[in-house]
């Protein structure tokens, strides 16, 4: 018994050892890439086909929120943090040392129950609902019915997007918090009188998107930002990027991801835009692609 | 009523609160494998999964959590028996030992998304051992030792005092006592301990979301070579495991058949805990007889 | 040299082995206290920073009930009520507690006392194989089975402590049924066959002697169900609606410290107010389960006088 065990814990020792010693020949070249979760399909499906293209070469991508993504490649823990919003836009990160990639853009539309019927809202009534201001559906031409809000966590990335553009500042209600897009989605299709938002891509027909003050939520009005409620996704890198992590990048903006993937996947490729948006929120035109 | 009265009606509740507890398992595990099974297909449990298409399989979070499940469970038995040994039998009676126990309780009731973002930011930021196996089965190890730790101690102490003072009267020491005599005798306690603990780790999200991390790349099964970077049994590889899997297709997950690769995952779960429920209680009854000689022919 | 003196002053193998033994065992435990300190190190130098670096008053903290850290309220001061979490997580520990207490006692007397045979074949195992129901799929069921049936009944929208209550009922039962067994069990044998001769039914025996002479370790495995229950955070997360508000009844939306703890850690900064408001909901957490510990002390040495 006593052998045994002792035999197993040389084992693993060895192992352990053997395995933190090994030279980075047989280890083939990896990076590893973390943060927000909606950008996590992306980069792992775009991993897998650079991994599959470039032999012994492996990209390590993680979600964990664009704050873990953040923190991370301030820290230079990783080689990339992935984040839904500026860097300058959180609290505690010292933005000057990253190097902002914007490789996608997402649009995040309002999403209702299905049995409420409503079809358009205005800025004024989603600030209203979601201020608290409004409660029941029947103030903003639905059926009598309460108004159950369900919100992204504290601090998510398409929350905060979502906030920056309807909310305009002010104070969301207390309510409900979800932490994912998956939940958000189930609960929204099965609670009456629900509304959220989430990203075009994870809106399926469980749940009704909504018109914005007349505009649809489609990939062609966020291009000509007719749409105001989208997001870049971005790629931080610590100082400029070498090596590995630089032909990663390149490869994410090559043609096979941004034109055949991209919209697999339901992201819009940051060339497609017809305007491009600061920080600020100060619009610019550029002809894309 | 008198007491004969009281008697069947309370003799009734109790069947009856049995029954339900046996209904409200057997409907859980009726829901999960009714829902699961019938995704579960050969293909289903050996192909890789997709992040964005249909027709994923769960080939490789299976694999791993098998594998990760192992590496845990290497590390922590023999920690949790050298420290329940300890404690049970060399410990002295006093605030030290006192404050021990306490600490070790207080470890077992931490929520494992702490456990987990401790192990983060020491093993994965502090050791360099990245997202890995590894920082994933030592996350694991503080997770579970204090439960291990406890089962192991308290088995020991439910092994009467004359065994041991028959060991030591024979001129044992107290160790060859406790591993020749006290241990085989409390083995299937600690089985059942070591059980339970193992179907926690095998079940275990929260705590290896950021440790073994959420993406499980393509594995090489040709090459068993633990240094190679696709090898299957490289400690050093990021390792999405079944439970991760399960929770990141409901949280984020955009493939078509989402829903299908969940319950089809958490029944294929459910079914791998129960084989290994099974498997390890025969396991304990068979070491059991051979440890003690209760065997039929006497081992 | 004389055989038998050098035999006698040499140190002989079993001291070898013992001392071997002692090694082995101090070194194992000591790498466990080593991990819960640093564990406890961790947590509390975050979790302090809230009220050291960032001047949370810590009364504000425990009492107020706004939770938005991001942002400030009317006086300038950072919104971090925690009250809203603090009573969301004893309530559903409580009404778990209520609930599983119960079921788990009247299983363990059926293990032990009715139908021991059946009880060990069936039972047992039952409750031992809820234990390994991983907790993602616990939150699934509850989310698809627990919160629509709630809805139903009760209106509202199916999320909140009642829900969170009966998930974690199923959850903590198999830890409480397991330990009341053990309780039970460690009840002599005599003084149950005492009761039967004095002519007592066997309710009677349970009832008057083995539940009586038990409870101080039924009181054990009830606290410690609570304790698991209070640490619990992905299943009650899905289920409790995550609304940092103070509930006004058992179906509107509430929040626990795990859930609101789990919800928020990934989309905060190291460093920064939010983040370590949400460490300072850990130390919380710590510091009850140390409560909890010395709830079950205590209750053991009462129990121990007798």
């Amino acid at each position: 018994m006593k052998k045994r065990i002792l035999l197993v814990a040389a084992l693993l020792l060895s192992l352990v050892t053997l395995t933190a010693c090994q030279s980075s020949a047989d280890r083939g070249e990896s990076i590893t890439v973390v943060g927000s979760s909606a950008l996590q399909p992306l980069v792992e499906a775009a991993g897998e086909q650079y991994g599959s293209e470039h032999l012994g070469k492996f990209i390590n991508v993680q979600g964990g929120g664009s704050g873990t993504g953040l923190s991370q490649i301030q820290e230079g823990a990783v080689a990339i943090g992935n984040s839904d919003m500026y860097a300058e836009e959180k609290r505690g990160i010292k933005a000057k040392q990253l190097v902002d990639h914007r490789v996608a853009v997402v649009g995040i539309t309002p999403v209702l129950n299905k049995k409420i019927g409503v079809k358009n809202l205005s800025f004024a009534q989603l600030k209203a609902i979601f201020t608290g201001q409004v409660t029941n559906w029947r103030e903003v031409g639905g059926p009598n019915l309460p108004i159950v809000i369900v919100n992204r966590a504290q601090g998510s990335g398409t929350r905060v997007t979502f906030e920056k553009w309807v909310l305009r500042g002010a104070q969301a209600k207390q309510a409900q918090e979800q932490e994912s897009t998956g939940m958000v989605r189930q609960i929204v299709a099965t609670t009456p009188g629900a509304i959220s938002y989430m990203a075009f891509s994870y809106v399926d027909k469980t749940v009704a998107a909504v018109n914005v003050a007349g505009v649809a939520p489609t990939d062609q009005n966020v291009t000509t930002n007719k749409w105001q409620i989208w997001s870049y996704e971005h790629m931080y890198t610590n100082g400029q990027p070498k090596g590995l992590t630089k032909d990663f990048i390149r490869y994410i903006y090559s043609d096979a991801i941004q034109e055949k993937m991209l919209p697999k996947l339901g992201y819009i490729p940051v060339n497609h835009m017809q305007i491009e948006r600061d920080l600020k929120g100060n619009v610019t035109a550029t002809k894309g692609g | 009523m008198n007491v004969k009265q009281q008697d069947k009606l309370a003799t009734g509740i109790l069947y009856t609160i049995a029954g339900i507890i046996i209904l409200v398992l057997a409907s859980l595990l009726a829901f999960i494998l009714i829902q699961g099974l019938p995704h579960v297909t050969w293909h289903f449990l050996t192909a890789p999964a997709r992040s964005f298409e249909a027709g994923g399989g769960i080939g490789i979070q299976l694999f791993n959590s098998f594998y990760l499940l192992v590496l845990a469970m290497l590390i922590s038995v023999p920690l949790s028996l050298g420290a329940g040994i300890y404690l049970s039998e060399y410990a002295k009676k006093n605030w030290l030992t006192s404050l021990i126990r306490t600490s070790i309780e207080i470890l077992s009731s931490l929520p494992s998304v702490v456990v987990g973002l401790f192990g983060f930011l020491i093993f994965v930021i502090q050791f360099k051992f990245g997202f890995s196996i590894l920082s994933g089965a030592l996350v694991l190890t503080v997770f579970n030792l204090p439960l291990l730790t406890r089962n192991v101690e308290e088995s020991l102490a439910s092994i009467s005092s004359m065994q041991r003072e028959a060991g030591l009267a024979l001129g044992l020491s107290r160790w060859e006592t406790v591993m020749r005599i006290i241990v085989p005798e409390a083995l299937p306690g600690i089985t059942t301990g070591m059980i339970l603990g193992a179907g926690r780790v095998f079940g275990e999200a929260a705590a290896l979301i950021y440790t073994a991390g959420q993406s499980a790349p393509a594995l090489d099964f040709t090459n068993w070579n633990p240094f190679y970077i696709a090898s299957p049994l490289n400690p050093m590889r990021p390792a999405e495991t079944l439970a991760v899997h399960i929770w990141k297709i409901n949280s984020e997950g955009i493939m078509p058949d989402a829903v299908a690769v969940s319950a089809g995952a958490s029944a294929v779960l459910i079914v791998a805990v129960l084989l290994f429920n099974l498997g390890a209680r025969w396991f304990g009854q068979h070491l059991y007889q051979k440890m003690t000689g209760t065997g039929k022919k006497g081992a | 040299m004389d055989p038998i003196r050098e035999s006698l002053l040499k140190v002989s193998h079993q001291a070898k082995l013992e001392r071997r033994g002692r090694i082995i065992g101090l070194f194992c435990i000591s790498l466990i206290v080593i991990v819960v300190a640093a564990i406890f190190y961790f947590v509390a130098s975050r979790g302090l920073a809230t009220f050291y670096h960032d001047k949370i008053n810590l009364w504000d903290f425990l009492t107020k009930q706004a939770w938005n850290p991001g942002t400030k309220d009317s006086h300038g001061n950072p919104a971090v009520g925690a009250l809203p979490m603090i009573v969301g997580s004893f309530l559903v520990t409580i009404f778990a507690a209520i609930v599983a207490t119960p079921f788990a006692i009247g299983a363990a007397i059926f293990m032990t006392e009715i139908s021991p045979r059946r009880g060990m074949q069936i039972l047992k195992p039952v409750t031992e194989l809820l234990v390994g129901i991983p907790s993602v799929v616990y939150g699934f069921i509850g989310l698809t089975v627990v919160v629509p049936v709630i809805r139903q009944l009760f209106g509202g929208t199916g999320f909140g402590i009642l829900a969170g209550t009966m998930v974690l009922f199923v959850m903590i039962l198999p830890t409480v049924t397991s330990m009341s067994v053990d309780a039970l069990q460690a009840v002599p044998r005599y003084y149950r066959e005492a009761s039967l001769a004095l002519g007592a039914t066997r309710w009677q025996t349970i009832y008057k002697v083995v539940l009586r002479s038990a409870t101080p370790g039924l009181l054990t495995a009830v606290v410690f169900g609570m304790a698991r229950a209070f640490g619990e955070a992905l299943a009650v997360q899905m289920v409790i609606g995550n609304a940092a508000l103070l509930p006004h009844n058992l179906v509107s939306p509430a929040s626990t410290l795990t859930s609101i703890l789990t919800m928020g850690i990934g989309n905060t900064i190291m460093g920064s107010l939010e983040n370590n408001a949400l460490w300072s909901l850990a130390l919380i957490l710590l510091l009850m389960s140390l409560v909890f510990n010395l709830l079950i002390r205590l209750i053991g040495r009462k129990g121990a006088m007798k």
